[in-house]
């Protein structure tokens, strides 16, 4: 599914990849998690296609295709979804008239046809049922004055709508009360198939709970510097980071 | 010396231009003729004309307005090309003169409609009555060359449901247009009018507009004005509105093309109890300016008056906004809200945005607020990362930016044309 090979990537002039290698096939879920400034969110920015960012080394492939060649919506058309830390509220756009907009042109790249008014809001219907949004949240402005679980939930309600390849949820969890946690994370595993892929950025082994992954790696300092089965998220919670920290260090 | 050249700029732009034939009263146009004999145009150093250059309108060569040949046209042509439902009346103008072969309606009961040039000296008795003309040169332009207009009387307790258009055309070079209106709402009566101002092959043409209101007591009136004359022209207008107690007065003001538009909104409201509401939208690209200016007078308590004003700037395009509002000392118990916002689309392009307040009483509510900025460059990201391309994800969001505005348009013709304007000029589907 994606391949990142020795990625370097700088913002300002500051390098934060530092040669970042990791491996998604289809069908998994893998769960990064690092301390602070270690580089997640980057990550996925750089997989997402801010263009702040600059990529100074490495390749990666994304389903035969080379990623960092594709603007931001191409890669979206593509397949790939980022789910956002922090989603934007945008006022006066309807969640609804983005949606059509964005799968239309998403099935304009693909050389199909619009969607109808009818089957999109019974598409509405479907997913915004699987994480619980209420349909009134659907029709107002993009986030605006959504509660900081409805925002999280309207990211992966989009994420159904569009359903794409592979799906990277940005510190989705953080946040979250625990019954917004559950309807989230049960909202990601519904839609979890053979053929797509998920990379879960998180902080907390809490999620990692509900959303169980097949692989773990820790991110610090631009690198993956440890991969392990879940388990390790659960050593991690409970001794930190300081272990692989000085694990790293004294190499 | 200097003054002496400039005060011959007003006579020689003038002393071409044919003196109005409209059965106005002998005062009033005496009282222009001084002012004109008096008066420069206005400069940068006057403070209501602070950035609106208005050289270019003082130079144009207005020698030989000889009575032109109408535009070859037709009913079948105003209504295809302007997109007139055929329900209500249309009146067409063409640089100021009545083109009864292109006007067509049935006439409403409870109406008097008709033009200027067709009306007694007694019907126009209040012609200028609120209209100051003392060291307003545009103001006694017009009134002194008036050529023609529409007078609208609607009658005590009359309702007319189908919308009232006045079209004005401007044609040919150097073309100087005095156009003057007279409306009256009477008592209880209720009604809606569109303007709309469009230029066919016209050149440095100056369209100079006065329209006068009088919103009786717990009367309703709706002004839905459109201004499209083509880059290369210009266009002032004055709204004069006399607002008795519980009216209401609506006026939305859509400005999309033409070179240098001047808007100057007077609302005196004179009765307690009245809502007005100013709604404007600009948008607009390469050099043109836009400058809408307005005043609110509430001199009476129990009112609300509630102004939204939104523009698009693309390229070198230049705004302005000043909003006024005075609020005198028994005009208690007052709400008004003045807003005014600006996205700029291009490092070139300016806004000047000062909206007033002026507050003599002591228990109101008043608020005003200016915002100008560029895109939110982290949601045209966010769209973006959606698979949304980022001329359409800009779209998105500048329609719901100048949304805002438009979904206070209760006229559907009208609201549908100025979307189909905007997609002809600008390429973008709202």
């Amino acid at each position: 599914m994606i391949t990142i090979k020795n990625l370097h990537a700088s913002i300002d002039g500051k390098e934060i990849l530092k040669g970042l290698n990791l491996e998604v096939k289809a069908g998994e879920v893998h769960a990064i998690m690092g301390p602070n400034g270690a580089g997640k969110s980057t990550l996925a920015s750089v997989l997402a296609g801010r263009e702040e960012y600059e990529i100074t080394e490495g390749s990666v492939d994304f389903d035969g295709q080379d990623l960092l060649e594709l603007s931001t919506e191409d890669r979206a058309r593509e397949g790939l979804f980022l789910a956002f830390q922090y989603p934007i509220e945008i006022p006066g756009v309807s969640n609804i008239n983005f949606l059509r907009t964005s799968l239309n042109e998403i099935r304009d790249y693909k050389g199909e046809e619009q969607i109808s008014a009818k089957d999109f809001m019974a598409l509405v219907r479907e997913k915004s049922a699987l994480v619980e949004l209420d349909a009134k949240l659907a029709s107002r402005s993009v986030n605006e004055g959504f509660s900081g679980g409805e925002k999280k939930r309207n990211e992966i309600f989009q994420m159904a709508m569009l359903n794409p390849k592979l799906s990277i949820l940005d510190e989705t969890d953080s946040g979250l009360d625990i019954d917004a946690l559950r309807i989230v994370a049960n909202g990601v595993n519904k839609l979890k198939t053979a053929e797509n892929a998920t990379i879960v950025i998180t902080h907390y082994q809490r999620l990692l709970d509900y959303i169980v992954p097949d692989v773990v790696h820790v991110l610090y300092n631009g690198k993956i510097v440890k991969s392990g089965p879940k388990e390790l998220a659960l050593e991690l919670e409970e001794k930190g980071y300081d272990w692989i920290k000085a694990e790293v260090d004294a190499q | 010396m200097n003054e002496l050249i400039q005060e011959s700029k007003v006579v020689s732009f003038v002393e071409h231009l044919p003196k109005t034939m409209l059965p106005f009263n002998n005062d009033l146009l005496s009282r222009a003729s001084d002012v004109l004999k008096s008066i420069d145009f206005p400069t940068t150093r006057t403070e209501a004309w602070k950035y609106t250059r208005v050289g270019r309108i003082a130079s144009i060569s207005t020698a030989n307005q000889v009575a032109r040949e109408g535009k070859n046209l037709s009913r079948e042509d105003i209504n295809s090309t302007f997109q007139t439902s055929t329900a209500g009346l249309t009146f067409v103008f063409e640089n100021g003169i009545f083109r009864s072969d292109l006007s067509s309606g049935e006439f409403p009961v409870g109406a008097t409609i008709k033009p200027l040039t067709g009306c007694t000296k007694d019907e126009l008795a209040l012609v200028g009555k609120s209209l100051k003309l003392d060291n307003e040169v545009f103001h006694s332009i017009n009134t002194a060359f008036a050529v023609d207009g529409m007078y609208i009387s609607i009658h005590d307790k009359a309702v007319i449901d189908a919308p009232i258009r006045l079209i004005h055309l401007i044609t040919g070079k150097n073309t100087v247009s005095n156009l003057r209106n007279f409306i009256q709402i009477g008592k209880f009566a209720k009604a809606e009018i569109m303007q709309s101002y469009f230029a066919l092959d016209a050149e440095t043409s100056f369209t100079n507009v006065i329209t006068e209101v009088n919103v009786a007591e717990n009367a309703h009136l709706t002004i839905n004005k459109l201004q499209y004359e083509a880059e290369g022209n210009y266009h002032i207008a004055t709204e004069q509105v006399d607002q008795a107690k519980d009216s209401t007065f609506t006026i939305n003001t859509m400005t999309l093309d033409g070179t240098l538009v001047r808007n100057n909104l007077n609302i005196e409201v004179n009765g307690v109890n009245c809502m007005t509401n100013l709604h404007g939208a600009y948008v607009l690209k390469s050099n043109q300016h836009v400058d809408n200016h307005t005043i609110v007078d509430h001199q009476q308590p129990h009112c609300e008056s509630n102004e939204l004003y939104k523009g698009v700037m693309d390229e070198k395009s230049t705004g302005v906004f000043n909003g006024k509002v005075f609020v005198r000392k028994d005009a208690q118990k007052i709400n008004a809200f003045q807003s005014n916002g600006n996205v700029l689309l291009s490092d070139d392009a300016t806004v000047d945005s000062k909206p007033e307040l002026e507050i003599y009483a002591d228990d109101v509510k008043c608020s005003h607020g200016s915002t100008t900025g560029q895109l939110d460059e982290e949601a045209v990201f966010y769209l973006r990362a959606r698979g949304i391309s980022e001329k359409s994800a800009r779209h998105l969001m500048v329609a719901a930016f100048i949304g805002d505005v438009l979904s206070k348009i209760e006229n559907d013709e009208f609201r549908d044309y100025t979307h189909t304007l905007l997609q002809e000029r600008f390429g973008w589907e709202f």
